[in-house]
């Protein structure tokens, strides 16, 4: 049976669309290039930015080796690089990618609308068995995941997280507008990402403090670090 | 059909008799063949301008190579593959497939269900199964993989897609089987909706 899970009850309110920004605003604020890259961002060039909020996740895994590490956004080598170069061993899901696969497109309950396969969404993505993993990179995958797959996955990335392990996140602070870029993160070293533009997704929506809390309200501990370019970075312990 | 003229056949004896060929072992239309490097029309200046010699067709693949067996893209396979040569497969493998310690190139046609165990492996095309690539895997930005790989050193062009768990070797360790944690037993999503159908989640590894 499908559901598209629109009837769900999600605390994220719609936002105010009053502010808004000039096209460019976020890539602009981000460093990015204005040259636009391909379609899939191949060849796009990297921009480094600093994170405190990974440079905690980092300090969080350095600990025993062997470490289950999964990451959610785009595949990287630097990453896998980085994350086995510790000696933990990766794992790696390109959520968004599959969360927007055509199979997963079904009619919506108006036509000529569309909404998620919420359920078969579920079925293929993120199996793996109960507190599998250490420590998993989200990035700000939440921002552009469709609004009926944002819970659920979130529900399901608590599931496979061991008991104290640790979450990043990040999140956009202000309404972008549906020019904001899409970035993949490359991790360049232990507090130094790369981001690199890639395929073209349309920001979702926008997540106040209190819509982060609540969305991982099941977390023990949240800690939120607020970057120069107005981007939160969330690091949430379970 | 290659016809060659009379006084082509004469100029390719003498031509043949100044210089030292192989053409009986391997034929080939480059005055100076190199048996390692990409097949290629062969450049025509140092023959004399007279000589122009038959091009002979060959697949437009950077790795094409003539010591390479060649599976094209309308070949499917379903079973044991293995061999002791390097391979380059292009079409559809459904089994498992075993080069030990020989290279294998998927091309951008090549459609593989199986877990692979080579030297080194090369995907630009679709695979589903496990890659074991005892030097090194190579997934190339048009790839897709679902399956989980283990291998001393790996490579990951922008824009490949991978899902599923990365063992690195290191050196001379012992090969340990990638170890995926295991699907949740029963796939039942826990957001109170009904269950899907369990055979999609049982198909994945």
């Amino acid at each position: 049976m499908r559901t598209s899970g629109s009837a769900r009850e999600w605390p994220v309110p719609n936002f105010p669309t009053s502010v808004r920004f000039p096209l460019g605003f976020f890539r602009n604020i981000f460093g990015g290039s204005p040259q636009p890259p391909s379609a899939s961002g191949e060849g796009a060039p990297r921009i480094p930015r600093r994170s405190t909020g990974f440079n905690q996740f980092t300090k969080a895994i350095l600990r025993p080796d062997g470490q289950r590490i999964l990451d959610l956004g785009s595949t990287s080598s630097s990453n896998i690089n980085f994350i086995t170069g510790l000696g933990h061993k990766a794992y790696n899901e390109d959520v968004l990618m599959e969360a927007n696969a055509s199979r997963l497109v079904i009619p919506g309950p108006e036509d000529g609308t569309t909404t998620v396969d919420v359920l078969r969404c579920l079925a293929e993505d993120l199996q793996y068995e109960k507190e599998s993993f250490d420590a998993v990179l989200l990035w700000d995958v939440c921002d552009y995941l469709p609004e009926p797959l944002v819970k659920p996955i979130v529900e399901r990335i608590y599931q496979i997280t061991k008991p104290r392990g640790v979450l990043l996140a990040f999140f956009h602070t202000r309404d972008a507008g549906t020019e904001a870029p899409y970035y993949r993160f490359h991790i360049k070293n232990e507090e130094t990402l790369e981001l690199q533009q890639g395929p073209h997704f349309q920001l979702q929506r926008v997540f106040h403090n209190r819509h982060v809390e609540n969305l991982f309200c099941n977390y023990n501990s949240i800690k939120f670090f607020l970057g120069k370019e107005n981007i939160r970075e969330v690091l949430l312990v379970r | 059909m290659v016809s060659y003229t009379a006084a082509e056949l004469k100029l390719e004896r003498e031509y043949s008799m100044w210089k030292s060929r192989r053409e009986d072992e391997k034929p080939s239309t480059s005055p100076n063949p190199q048996p390692s490097a990409p097949v290629a029309p062969a450049p025509v200046a140092s023959a004399p301008s007279s000589y122009q010699p038959r091009t002979v067709e060959t697949p437009r693949m950077d790795t094409y190579r003539a010591d390479v067996a060649h599976i094209g893209k309308s070949v499917i396979i379903k079973g044991e593959l293995s061999g002791s040569e390097d391979l380059y497969l292009d079409g559809e493998v459904e089994g498992n497939i075993d080069l030990r310690n020989h290279n294998l190139v998927i091309g951008p046609n090549g459609r593989v269900r199986a877990n692979i165990h080579a030297k080194d492996v090369v995907v630009h095309g679709n695979v589903n199964g496990n890659v074991t690539g005892v030097d090194r895997v190579e997934l190339k930005k048009s790839a897709v993989l679902n399956g989980d790989i283990n291998t001393q050193r790996i490579v990951i062009e922008d824009g490949a897609f991978f899902k599923g768990a990365i063992d690195i070797r290191k050196g001379d360790q012992p090969k340990a089987e990638a170890s995926r944690p295991p699907i949740q037993a029963a796939a039942v999503p826990a957001f109170s909706a009904p269950a899907v159908s369990s055979s999609a989640s049982l198909e994945k590894k």
